[in-house]
């Protein structure tokens, strides 16, 4: 995955930063809240929603399963309709496509359609050591872009960001870009579209290569959808000669009528709308109409691997909507950066580790950053259980050992043990009653508890000791 | 009707009181308690933190020590969640049953014995946290609720994002301590909006977290299990 995040730091230090930042979690409060009362109505609007849920997990298992034969139908369909697919294994083999697909049109700037897939393999970098800029025309992403910032969020990437801090980030920064920000730009947000629109309206008209992702693949007829709210998709889609798509193998569905699904269910679960403004689908190249030359880059990137993993893969079906980041306490407390990859939240808790490996400190750290208390799976609207793969990658990371998991470990089957011994367990019980008075309401050592709360004062007696003596008078009364 | 109490390792040790009030709640109610000593802790934080391998003695202990009873009934949604969601899982087909067998407190109330007037008395304002496990693995709906409507003396009173994590989660409480307190600080403040005088739960570990957060602010706020609200008569009031 991007290079940009490598040597995070592990979670709860990059969250411990953001828990401080009271802006920061001013802004994510508003912000979250908002989408996730929007998004509560919009679904409550259609009686027939668990049923929709249900029907797009099965799409999505059903073409899993099927993935090899449904890539090659795909390919077939594509290369039919005029397009040309490529393969790519990992990040730096798709970058090394993309860099030589836009170095062969003799361009040296491309314009963007906001894409997780391209973040994902760190493009955008990776052109510029070619010498090619890439434009993001997104708005979000063009106010990460401008601020030399990173996204925070799938859907919306600047969630972080109020208008103030955009409207400067505007006026300082759409210079060295381009078009500058008008003179006395305020933080109005019709007067901060305009300014992006004016902005980006130079690079639409000039650019000759457009880069996308998308949402979907139809592999029947080899037709790509995305799904967009401000239709600079549809100009990045239309005006540009060459377009290039890249796109994880998990985006694929069989057939058009499996998309009725997800058009229903992706509007309502990302942005609340019964339906997004502007859905594109294209079907490779046509005469004199839109692009004509057309790429689809085939990206795995640790996608098999996840695949390969029975109670982790259903993280594949994931159609990036992102209401499980809206919904998710330790999301709005923390932040998206602090879980330090393109995918924040709970779905990027359960994919980053799962694409990029556990090796890391951040990706170790990130199967924990969960209180488990269920809200995420409750709104996936792929009914993905993401607790219940949480806890699965929790016993990868105890296995592989590392950092402060051996003590851990040791402590867990100590507490086992005498969890297996009621007597050992009831004698510790008792000695520990016995002795409350002289406990502290601060322990050392226990800083992580007692920093911002007391412990509980022990009883005089266990329960099982209470029980003994209620039994036995129950026994004398004859009750 | 014969049932076995499922304390729980953390009523057993900490919040005997719980244990106390769900036995006098249900013989009060003519149902015959029996607590098998055997019982130690369901192993819900080893499985959590990612222990499997660790959390199987513990299940075939609990499952050796609940065998032959038709009811298993604990004041604990999480742990009642552990037995019902994971042992069929990580166990045999006796975890299984077993899991079949486990009640929460409030669902065995409403469901089997089938009240919902327990005949109680507690002359306080109250508001109810119902904690993750409870409203979304158990699906513990109305229960509570209708539990407490019924409690003579007692206002409920509305708990502003109620459904929102108290920000304990186990052993995530110290692996991501900052995150944990800043959802159990949040949850206080929307306690305290209330103005009532008890903030009222079904699960004791939330209620030690969150009470921590209560007794380190001077919050004015006292935790109280619900099983100890249901518990309190005008003859014998609770506390």
């Amino acid at each position: 995955m991007s290079g940009t995040y490598l040597g995070m730091p592990a979670f709860p230090v990059a969250a411990k930063e953001a828990v401080g930042n009271e802006t920061l979690r001013g802004n994510l409060r508003h912000a979250t809240h908002t989408i996730r009362d929007k998004r509560a109505k919009a679904v409550a609007e259609l009686d027939d929603w668990a049923l929709l849920r249900e029907a797009g997990k099965r799409i999505k298992d059903h073409t899993l399963r099927h993935l090899d034969r449904y890539l090659v139908r795909l390919e077939e369909s594509v290369t039919a309709a005029g397009g040309v697919v490529h393969w790519a294994a990992d990040a730096d083999e798709a970058n090394r496509i993309v860099a030589e697909l836009v170095k062969a049109t003799g361009e040296t700037e491309v314009v963007k359609v906001k894409s997780m897939a391209t973040q994902e393999i760190g493009l955008n970098e990776a052109l510029e050591a070619e010498g090619i800029s890439a434009y993001e025309t997104d708005l979000a992403e063009l106010i990460v872009q401008l601020g030399d910032d990173r996204p925070s969020h799938i859907l919306v990437p600047a969630i972080h960001r109020n208008r103030g801090e955009i409207r400067d980030i505007f006026r300082d920064r759409m210079g060295a870009w381009g078009r500058p920000a008008p003179d006395g730009l305020s933080d109005t947000p019709g007067e901060l579209a305009e300014a992006a629109r004016l902005h980006l309206r130079e690079k639409f008209l000039r650019a000759k290569v457009g880069i996308s992702g998308a949402n979907f693949m139809v592999a029947e007829t080899g037709t790509l959808v995305v799904f967009e709210s401000e239709g600079n998709g549809r100009m990045c889609l239309t005006l540009p000669e060459t377009l290039i798509s890249v796109v994880g193998i998990e985006k694929v569905v069989p057939s058009w009528r499996d998309l009725e699904v997800f058009l229903q269910t992706l509007p309502r679960s990302s942005t609340a709308e019964r339906m997004n403004p502007y859905t594109s689908m294209w079907t490779g190249t046509h005469d004199a109409d839109g692009p004509s030359t057309f790429h689809l880059v085939l990206l795995d990137n640790g996608r098999t691997n996840t695949l390969a993993d029975e109670v982790g893969r259903q993280a594949l079906r994931c159609i990036r909507c992102s209401a499980c980041l809206n919904v998710c306490p330790v999301y709005e407390r923390a932040g998206g950066h602090a879980y330090g990859s393109v995918y924040p939240g709970p779905i990027g808790a359960i994919l980053s580790p799962q694409l990029r490996g556990i090796q890391s400190e951040i990706d170790a750290s990130l199967p924990y950053a969960s209180s488990l208390c269920g809200a995420c799976y409750d709104v996936c609207p792929v009914a993905i259980d993401i607790p219940e793969v949480l806890v699965h990658l929790r016993e990868r990371v105890a296995d592989q050992g590392g950092k402060g998991h051996r003590l851990e470990k040791a402590a867990m089957k100590a507490a086992g043990w005498v969890f297996d011994h009621p007597r050992v367990m009831a004698a510790g019980e008792r000695a520990a009653s016995k002795t409350r008075r002289l406990h502290p309401s601060k322990l050392p050592g226990a800083g992580a508890w007692t920093d911002s709360r007391d412990l509980p004062e022990l009883p005089p007696e266990s329960f099982r000791d209470w029980w003994k003596k209620h039994h036995n008078d129950r026994k004398d009364t004859g009750t | 009707m014969r049932a076995a109490l499922f304390v729980t390792c953390v009523n057993d040790a900490v919040y005997p009181a719980t244990g106390i009030a769900t036995v006098r709640l249900l013989e009060r109610l003519g149902v015959d308690v029996d607590f098998p000593e055997a019982q130690t802790c369901c192993g819900q934080p080893q499985f959590n933190t990612g222990y499997r391998r660790e959390t199987e003695p513990l299940v075939r202990r609990m499952t050796r020590a609940f065998e032959g009873y038709d009811y298993v009934v604990t004041p604990s949604g999480s742990c009642a969640a552990m037995v019902r969601h994971h042992y069929p899982k990580i166990g045999d087909e006796a975890a299984a049953s077993l899991a079949a067998r486990t009640y929460e407190l409030t669902e065995f109330l409403v469901d089997v014995v089938g009240v919902t007037d327990v005949g109680a008395h507690f002359p306080h304002t109250v508001t109810y946290h119902p904690s993750c496990h409870g409203l979304r693995l158990l699906g513990l709906g109305e229960r509570p609720r209708k539990l407490l409507e019924s409690v003579r003396g007692l206002e409920l009173r509305e708990l502003p994002g109620a459904d929102e994590c108290c920000g304990f989660g186990g052993t995530f409480a110290v692996k991501n301590s900052d995150v944990s307190a800043a959802m159990g600080q949040d949850k206080v403040s929307n306690a305290v909006s209330t103005g009532a005088e008890v903030l009222c739960g079904a699960d004791n570990s939330c209620l030690m977290h969150i009470g921590g957060i209560v007794s380190r602010e001077g919050a004015p706020l006292r935790p109280v299990h619900l099983a100890e609200i249901l518990a309190s008569t005008e003859e014998e009031p609770w506390s």
